[in-house]
């Protein structure tokens, strides 16, 4: 068996860490990509793979002397500067702002106090609102912030508003679409090259998509939401190669928990992580979501993977916007570069109470568990629940702690009902869990990642031991302050789910 | 900001009328501030804004800014400190189920401050804010590395300016909790040279002086060097980064 092969500490023996700054390993298929998007749609491509040209010095005529990171690049294009550099403070034109119903009531507040009760926004179709956190509860709270933000978007015409009114019945709201991260990607707002700000630190999701995405404040929003910009300094790139076949029994999230347990939870604060290599390219949209989403976990300002065909495809039916990819020049200088052979990484999980927490999950075998939780913008998607129910029918057994399971939007409910699985001869996700005893999939929201009001599903109320796909594994942050969170791939965690203990996902993925 | 003066209860806050203002400091960290008025040009000839007029100015909830100075080499801080560990996050500074409160509603700013830090484990035996109590007695909060990592609810810098705090002095900062604590001004996040936290304890006197750059813990008689705040300074004694750009005529103030 693989495990026997391999070291049992997860450090050091596939990675290296090289300060090679000028080091290319630009993937070749990209250029490959590029032009076929400038036959599909682009009209003026303005910095796809150089700066502009307009403004150059004689000195540098002929090549490009100084490259720049994908990341370095949408803000020279978002700020109209031709050259950017790590460290420089920069006026970002936002191409989308998000905010949801916790923090999207101080951003309006904010902005009314500041540029007045009838001000009017930048833009009322690059303003994105989506109600998902405190959903289905009784706080009246709560409730009255969902109503702030739908009285917010009638007044100020608000294109993209995914509202619900009946709280009863998630599918009786055909606007409502759940999790912010994953609804702005099932509905196209996230498109490469442009930049995305969004008050929530997940907002780095989007970074999958080839885009600057990041996390801001209430003020910042409202700021944005008044003019359209916001100064942003400019992040170095720290540069993560991961090369080799992902084995079978691994997901993206074992990837960022191995990165996170690498660097740590301040390793990358102030900069920008950029994932290249041949594992990377192989993995689905959502996967990439997957290890953009944690990058925060790490201190990440924003994450990125360049775009391709993946990124092109899934696309296609999703926007009719126009966009221009743009990847890092084959000069661009990283601070420091990760390189990881994939093939030769075990299942992860980050243990309390800090996501750089790292250790085997079969290091962890011993850890009796009272229950496992699916969902979250991290670990709540299609692919997640495919993943989770591709163990359950391997294995043929029923769970033996409670196993909640909150898709992250209206989209991925549907998808758990309806896909069939893989090789399970047309069965659908919901049937599998079913058969596995697993708790009935809930009302798409945030749910208990967060904890939230007291009456959430699936929150943490008593300090119990939960091996979860979300994000975070502080204190307190699924509801109870003891309360002990593993972090862990949804194959890991339905492994878990059907021993009871923290459970290494290839005791039933052959 | 001024106007929370009295609340503090332990605290003192002194900010004399400003001499020739020191130069602005710059700093070879690549952390500290994102707001570099070298690089800001006049927002009102950047932006075209959606407003037909100007309006109150009222930053927000406790500040008066044209009151304010803006000299911040000469503010100091001076009153009890509360001593915590490494990466405290949001999660701990205010758990989720408080944010149903709205930072811009004054009302609910004050009950967002009476649960400062309440997510703070129960070894914390001494808590930040006493049972019964709406304000922290603690003026200042001390931290290791990493402070206010995880969620970017600009709830937690509020709640801690709501609770009384002035400042924070840490080994390092998260990104997002550094630039919200900026742009709300609601408190200083100080990045201090070494490890204060192992050295300081919940209770001990301490003042921060700006102007100098040091922290003095006058229970153990020890001093300790602090970063430069930088550029953040006047942002965060204006009040927050609207205040600032209308003292500064970034943006129209009437």
């Amino acid at each position: 068996m693989a495990s026997s092969l391999v070291s049992p500490s997860p450090t050091s023996s596939f990675i290296s860490n090289k300060k090679d700054l000028g080091f290319s390993a630009f993937p070749s298929t990209s250029q490959v990509a590029i032009r076929k998007w400038k036959k599909q749609v682009s009209k003026k491509i303005v910095s796809v793979m150089a700066p502009q040209q307009s403004e150059r010095k004689p000195a540098t005529t002929g090549s490009v002397k100084t490259g720049m990171t994908m990341t370095e690049k949408i803000l020279a294009r978002a700020s109209e500067k031709p050259q950017l550099s790590p460290g420089d403070n920069v006026w970002v034109n936002v191409d989308i702002l998000m905010t949801h119903d916790v923090c999207g009531p101080g951003s309006i507040g904010i902005f009314k106090k500041e540029f007045g009760e009838n001000a009017k926004v930048w833009d009322r179709e690059k303003i994105v609102i989506i109600p998902d956190h405190y959903i289905f509860t009784s706080d009246e709270r709560a409730n009255r912030n969902v109503d702030i933000l739908r009285d917010f978007c009638m007044e100020e015409n608000i294109k993209y508003f995914y509202d619900i009114k009946d709280l009863s019945n998630f599918k009786a709201n055909p606007d409502y679409k759940g999790v912010c991260h994953v609804a702005l990607a099932q509905e196209g707002h996230c498109r490469p090259g442009e930049v995305l700000l969004g008050t929530d630190s997940h907002t780095c999701t989007a970074g999958a998509f080839g885009q600057f995405a990041t996390g801001i404040g209430n003020t910042d929003a409202g700021f944005v939401l008044g003019t359209g910009k916001l100064l942003l300094k400019v992040p170095p790139t720290l540069r993560f190669v991961m090369d080799g076949e992902m084995p079978h029994y691994l997901l993206a999230k074992d990837l960022i928990l191995q990165i996170i347990g690498e660097i740590s939870v301040a390793g990358a604060t102030y900069k920008s992580m950029e994932f290249v290599g041949t594992t990377v390219e192989s993995l689905n949209m959502e996967e990439r979501m997957t290890l953009c989403n944690m990058v925060v976990e790490a201190g990440g300002k924003n994450g990125v993977v360049p775009p391709d065909s993946t990124t092109f495809k899934y696309l296609e039916d999703k926007t009719s916007v126009p966009y221009e990819p743009v990847y890092s020049d084959a000069q661009a200088s990283f601070l420091s570069e990760y390189r990881f052979d994939i093939s030769k990484l075990e299942p992860l999980v980050a243990k309390p109470h800090s996501p750089d927490n790292r250790a085997l999950a079969r290091e962890c075998k011993d850890v009796k568990i009272d229950r496992v939780y699916i969902g979250s913008c991290t670990g709540g998607k299609t692919e997640d629940f495919l993943a989770a129910a591709k163990v359950f029918l391997a294995s043929g057994k029923k769970v033996k702690v409670p196993t909640f399971l909150v898709p992250a939007t209206q989209k991925v409910w549907v998808d758990i009902y309806t896909l069939p699985v893989p090789g399970s001869g047309g069965k659908t996700c919901s049937q599998i869990f079913e058969e596995a005893g697993c708790d009935t999939p809930a009302s798409p929201s945030c749910g208990a990642c967060l904890g939230g009001p007291k009456d959430t599903y699936a929150r943490m109320n008593e300090p119990k031991v939960c091996v979860s796909t979300t994000n975070r594994n502080f204190p307190g942050r699924m509801g109870h302050k003891e309360g002990q969170i593993y972090l862990a791939s949804p194959y890991t965690a339905a492994a878990s789910a059907l021993t009871g203990y923290v459970t290494d996902p290839r005791e039933f993925l052959q | 900001m001024a106007a929370s003066l009295s609340q503090a209860l332990y605290a003192t806050f002194t900010s004399p009328a400003s001499k020739p203002s020191a130069s602005p400091i710059s700093l070879p960290s690549i952390k500290i501030p994102t707001f570099s008025p070298l690089t800001v040009k006049p927002l009102s000839s950047t932006f075209t804004p959606n407003v037909a007029r100007a309006i109150t100015l009222t930053p927000h909830a406790t500040s008066t800014p044209s009151s304010i100075p803006s000299d911040t080499s000469t503010t100091t801080f001076h009153g009890h400190c509360y001593v915590v560990g490494d990466n405290i996050d949001t999660d701990q500074i205010i758990p989720a189920e408080y944010l149903t409160l709205v930072p811009s509603n004054p009302a609910e700013y004050e009950q967002l401050g009476s649960y400062a830090l309440i997510g703070l484990p129960s070894s914390y035996a001494t808590r930040f804010i006493e049972p019964n109590e709406t304000k922290t007695k603690y003026s200042v909060v001390i931290g290791g590395a990493n402070f206010g990592c995880g969620s970017s609810r600009e709830h937690a810098p509020v709640a801690l300016g709501a609770a009384g705090a002035k400042a924070v002095v840490a080994e390092s900062y998260a990104r997002i909790f550094f630039r919200n604590s900026v742009a709300t001004g609601e408190v200083y996040p100080i990045e201090s040279e070494v490890r204060i936290c192992e050295e300081c304890r919940t209770g001990d006197v301490v003042t921060v002086d700006l102007g100098e750059s040091l922290l003095i813990n006058h229970t153990t008689g020890k001093e300790y060097k602090l970063k430069p705040i930088g550029d953040a300074g006047p942002v965060i004694e204006a009040g927050g980064i609207f205040a600032y750009a209308r003292k500064t005529g970034m943006i129209p103030s009437q």
